[in-house]
């Protein structure tokens, strides 16, 4: 519960603080109009009640001046876009970081779990064929191919090392599903179809939660997800710990099954 | 009830009538009662948010087991009634109350019309969308049960889930009826103003519907089409929104595949990017009426405010996809959205700052009707600012389909369009039935009202900063929802004194029918010509063709003795 | 209502000409969104059946013909109204119908070939594609029949003498037209290209 409070989760991603810092900048704008625009909506309503001896005059104001709010909220977005959002949106969506240097993991989204598809040591997945999926092998993993014999999957938990890049390729299995998780302020919908690269870098060690922001069923709310962030000697013990998929399940597979 | 001439039976008076003000009210009693249904659903709702997996009270036990077992919402029973709920409220309550109701009622007077221009079109306008209606709500009683695939039914999901075939066929009627409706209404406006009743001389009111009726008559046919598509993937197995290789619950989905889902979302939102301003203009449009009618004199920036909505109308059909900037589309072409989406809030800007600076120079009657108007200013204030973050890319990747959405678009729609909807209720009240509502009640339901509609809403905002994400059926499942579970209690607690504050309504509108207080057509002293006809105008409305003189708002005019003048008095009387 | 003839503000144009374009515009909506996806499924499908290989060109050419020549009979329809010649208007409106119905009968051999091979709409996407387009066009043909026979019944019994009798014939060829641009443009998205 440390993680969460009344207000934005904790920070635990590289670019946490770069989102909240819009989030505040956004909302102090808000609150500010909100505030003097109220104030000059009360001082009206009161200097102009109806009242005897008062009559309302036909004044013309003029009207280029109204479009003063206009121009000064178009120039206040417009900035915003062009100092903030876009630079920020450009580096979080449009770049990914080196495959070398990141965790890469497929996560595939079904009915209603998260699945994560480690490389295993040899850092290379094994091919996937919708045509292979069953109960003991949920992503389809062909057992022929070599590059996915130390392969594993795990469900509903995810392990990522503190301070490196995790690019993750984010598909699905059935419906659409969204990948959130608050304390990273980070989101991407599962596309069924699709493969939808994403990556994030975790900066605080910690216990936190995948949830599913996009009605995927019966199931929606249930629909989450463990993400441990441990020092880099705790993952690798974890990594190493995992047994790879060969004919057995999936190992790590905690609940829901 | 025949004074006039011209005998009809009941059924061709009231049931099957031709007449734009009984259609009208039919419209509004039947959108009235669906939105009291759809109310009623997320009242259930609200109660499984604050206290899940607790016995509902009093709809606890009359709900099938299929629904809510022992009394308690299931989440098959929680999805149904959200998707319904949403539905609901958009395509049965608001929109027919905003344009089947008052456009109906309102508009043809107001240009000095004697009915619509199509009156038979427009009974069939109401008798489709009715069926629709009792179709959609039918789907409840269904084998599977009602949609369950939220309001926007993005497939897979809703292709495959049980349900949705007869939501999709009730879509079809609904839009059909949209679409008569809405030529109706441009020819009616175009062709059929009362002599010097120029276009720039209409009041915004009218203004408002024409611009509206653009955006229904043209957004809905893509709607219409991704139904038909849906419809033919769940009914001919085609896969127009299936891709390959999908997998439900283990099994290869029965589908060719090669199917596009994100087409889709486009199809669909651009359709309902434009509703949302189908929701918000007719409102619009009536606050006008009231807040130059209660400020003594004419509206600011009248011509300002004609283009800003027109703008709105245009641009609306270019923003649709920031409701798209997860969905896995290509994050380059979000920044196209992200800019239509900030010039689009402009025009919005400039209405709201021109009803804001009426009321400089004023003498403000805070009557009941002008109550519900100056809310609408604050609280759509907050549901457009709260858009802002929705708005831009990044912020947006944090507060997507999280509760601030949900706050943020019934800030627009509830405080917004409903404040301004009931407004319109008790503003035009006098001319549909000769009687005044009860100003006492009003304000009861008004104060009520608009507190209980914030103690709901705020407490959205909150929870979706916390990031908690929307239609979960217990958001108590996840941890980092827990915190916010008091916000919830909050926002069921006030959504129950929210209905609480309806009774009022609902007992001055019908004990006013009857028992109000009987008053002249001109009750408010306005300029318009909906005053200018009797109180319940007869058949045809007015009695000699009215002619038009001049603009719509011509109050506390320096040549005339009185504070108003009418546009159909061809002389100012008396100068000063 | 009052029984002197008013002139109310319009735009010059009949209230149902001006109705009948709206409804074109919507439609043009409808149609253009179903365009826009058959161009959005068929630029993202790794392969695409040629039109030319799998559908009957020759029959498809064939409705081509006959809804082409079906608009120049509701032309000629609506010329003998205004010439006051009702032997002929019914005549050319009878015509226009067999037209529609042979355009019916021949769309009907196509999709029962396909039936027959065993081809439906959930075959592929191709499928799914053909079949709904050409289908909703099919509908608004006949709705188009009803509308031309309902306007023959009509003039049969008292509508001929009716004022707004010429401006429904011109209406129902307006529609008409625009049902048989559909065609021209879905005949080569679907079986040519």
């Amino acid at each position: 519960m440390g993680n969460y409070s009344w207000l934005l989760p904790v920070q635990a991603s590289s670019f946490a603080a770069r989102i909240d810092l819009g989030l505040w900048i956004i909302h102090a704008a808000m609150i500010l109009i909100f505030v003097l625009w109220t104030i000059f909506f009360a001082y009206l309503l009161v200097a102009y009640r109806q009242r005897d001896g008062h009559k309302a005059e036909r004044i013309h104001i003029d009207h280029w001046k109204s479009l003063a709010p206009d121009a000064a909220v178009l120039f206040f977005e417009l900035s915003v876009v062009a100092l903030y959002v876009i630079p920020t949106w450009s580096s979080l969506k449009m770049s990914l970081p080196d495959e070398k240097d990141s965790i890469v993991v497929n996560i595939v989204a079904e009915q209603f779990n998260w699945n994560v598809h480690y490389p295993g040591p040899d850092g290379k997945f094994g091919k996937r064929s919708a045509a292979l999926i069953d109960f003991s092998n949920p992503l389809g993993i062909d057992p022929t191919d070599p590059a996915g014999a130390d392969d594993f999957v795990t469900v509903n938990d995810m392990h990522f090392p503190v301070g490196k890049p995790v690019l993750a390729r984010l598909s699905s299995k059935d419906v659409i599903h969204s990948f959130f998780i608050p304390a990273f302020r980070i989101k991407q919908d599962a596309v069924p179809g699709m493969v939808v690269p994403l990556w994030f870098e975790p900066t605080l060690e910690g216990d936190y939660e995948v949830t599913c922001a996009q009605l995927c069923g019966v199931g929606h709310a249930i629909m989450r997800a463990d993400v441990k962030v441990q020092s880099r000697t705790d993952y690798d013990r974890w990594f190493a710990s995992m047994a790879p998929v060969k004919k057995a399940g999936p190992s790590g597979a905690t609940e829901e099954w | 009830m025949s004074e006039h001439g011209h005998e009809l039976s009941f059924t061709e008076k009231y049931i099957f009538s031709v007449d734009h003000k009984v259609i009208g009210l039919q419209y509004m009693i039947t959108s009235f009662i669906f939105l009291l249904i759809g109310f009623t659903m997320i009242l259930i709702m609200r109660w499984q948010l604050a206290f899940p997996g607790t016995v509902i009270p009093i709809f606890g036990k009359l709900l099938p087991a299929t629904f809510a077992p022992g009394g308690i919402l299931g989440p098959t029973g929680y999805n149904q009634m959200g998707a319904m709920h949403g539905t609901i409220m958009v395509f049965l309550g608001i929109v027919p109350l905003a344009v089947g109701a008052f456009g109906n009622y309102v508009m043809p007077i107001q240009i000095g019309a004697p009915d619509m221009a199509f009156p038979r079109m427009n009974m069939l306008s109401y008798w489709v969308y009715l069926p629709g209606g009792i179709l959609m709500l039918s789907s409840f009683l269904m084998p599977g049960g009602a949609a369950q695939s939220g309001w926007t039914s993005y497939p897979p999901l809703s292709v495959i889930n049980p349900g949705q075939t007869v939501w999709l066929l009730s879509m079809v009627f609904l839009i059909t009826s949209s679409l008569l409706g809405s030529m109706n209404f441009i020819v009616t406006v175009l062709n059929l103003r009362a002599p010097g009743m120029t276009l720039w001389r209409m009041p915004l009111f009218c203004w408002s519907q024409f611009v509206t009726a653009f955006i229904l008559l043209l957004a809905f046919p893509p709607l219409e089409a991704a139904a038909i598509l849906q419809l033919s993937d769940r009914v001919l197995h085609t896969s127009f929104f299936m891709p390959d290789g999908l997998v439900v619950a283990g099994q290869a989905a029965q589908y060719a595949g090669g199917g596009a889902v994100l087409l889709y979302q486009h199809l669909f939102w651009f359709l309902a990017h434009p509703e949302v301003y189908v929701l918000i203009l007719p409102p619009f449009g009536i606050i006008s009426e009231i807040i130059a009618t209660n400020t003594r004199k004419p509206l600011f920036g009248y011509k300002e405010m004609v283009y800003a909505m027109m703008s709105i109308a245009a641009m609306s059909f270019l923003v649709w996809a920031h409701h798209m900037f997860l969905s896995g589309m290509s994050p380059a072409l979000s920044n196209f959205f992200l800019i239509t989406t900030m010039i689009i809030s402009v025009p919005s800007v400039a209405l709201l700052t021109c009803l804001i600076l009426s009321l400089k120079g004023a003498s403000i009657r805070f009557t009941t009707p002008m109550l519900f108007a100056l809310s609408f200013l604050p609280m759509f204030g907050i549901g457009g600012l709260t858009g802002l973050p929705l708005g831009l890319t990044v912020t947006d990747i944090y507060l997507h389909d999280t509760y601030y959405v949900i706050g943020h678009f019934h800030y627009v729609v509830v405080t917004g369009s409903l404040m301004g909807l009931f407004g319109g209720v008790y503003h035009w009240f006098p001319k549909m039935f000769g009687r005044k509502m009860d100003d006492c009640l009003g304000k009861i339901h008004f104060w009520g009202s608009v507190i209980a509609m914030n103690g709901i809403l705020m407490p959205m905002l909150v929870i979706g900063l916390q990031g908690q994400s929307r239609r979960l059926f217990d958001p108590t499942a996840q941890l980092h929802n827990l915190i916010g579970q008091p916000m919830h209690v909050l926002s069921t607690i006030s959504a129950i004194a929210l209905m609480l504050f309806q009774i009022p309504f609902i007992y001055n509108f019908f004990n006013s029918m009857f028992r109000g207080e009987l008053v002249d057509s001109n009750p408010w002293k306005a300029t318009t010509l909906d005053w200018d006809c009797p109180s319940p105008p007869p058949h045809g409305n007015f009695a000699k063709v009215p002619r038009v003189y001049r603009g719509p708002y011509e109050y506390s005019h320096p040549d005339h003795n009185e504070d108003w003048l009418p546009q159909s008095r061809e002389h100012a009387e008396a100068a000063r | 209502m009052s029984t002197e003839t008013v002139a109310y503000e319009n735009v010059g144009i009949p209230d149902g000409k001006l109705a009948l374009w709206l409804f074109l515009a919507s439609e043009i909506m409808l149609f253009g969104t179903l365009f826009t996806s058959y161009i959005i499924l068929r630029t993202a499908a790794p392969a695409w059946p040629v039109g030319w290989e799998v559908l009957n060109v020759p029959l498809a050419t064939l409705n081509t013909f006959i809804l082409i020549a079906s608009s120049v009979t509701i032309v000629t329809a609506h010329s003998r109204v205004q010439k006051r010649d009702q032997k002929g208007f019914s005549a050319f409106m009878a015509l226009t119908v067999l037209l529609s119905f042979g355009f019916l009968i021949v769309k009907a051999v196509e999709y029962g070939v396909k039936f027959s091979h065993g081809i439906f709409p959930s075959t592929n996407i191709f499928y799914s594609i053909y079949f709904v387009m050409t289908g909703l066009h099919g509908l608004h043909v006949i709705v188009g029949i009803a509308w031309n026979l309902g306007l023959m019944w009509w003039a049969k019994n008292g509508g001929w003498d009716d004022k707004l009798f010429e401006g429904r014939v011109e209406y129902a060829g307006l529609y008409w037209h625009f049902v048989d641009v559909v065609w021209i443009f879905l005949f080569p998205a679907l079986y040519l290209l």
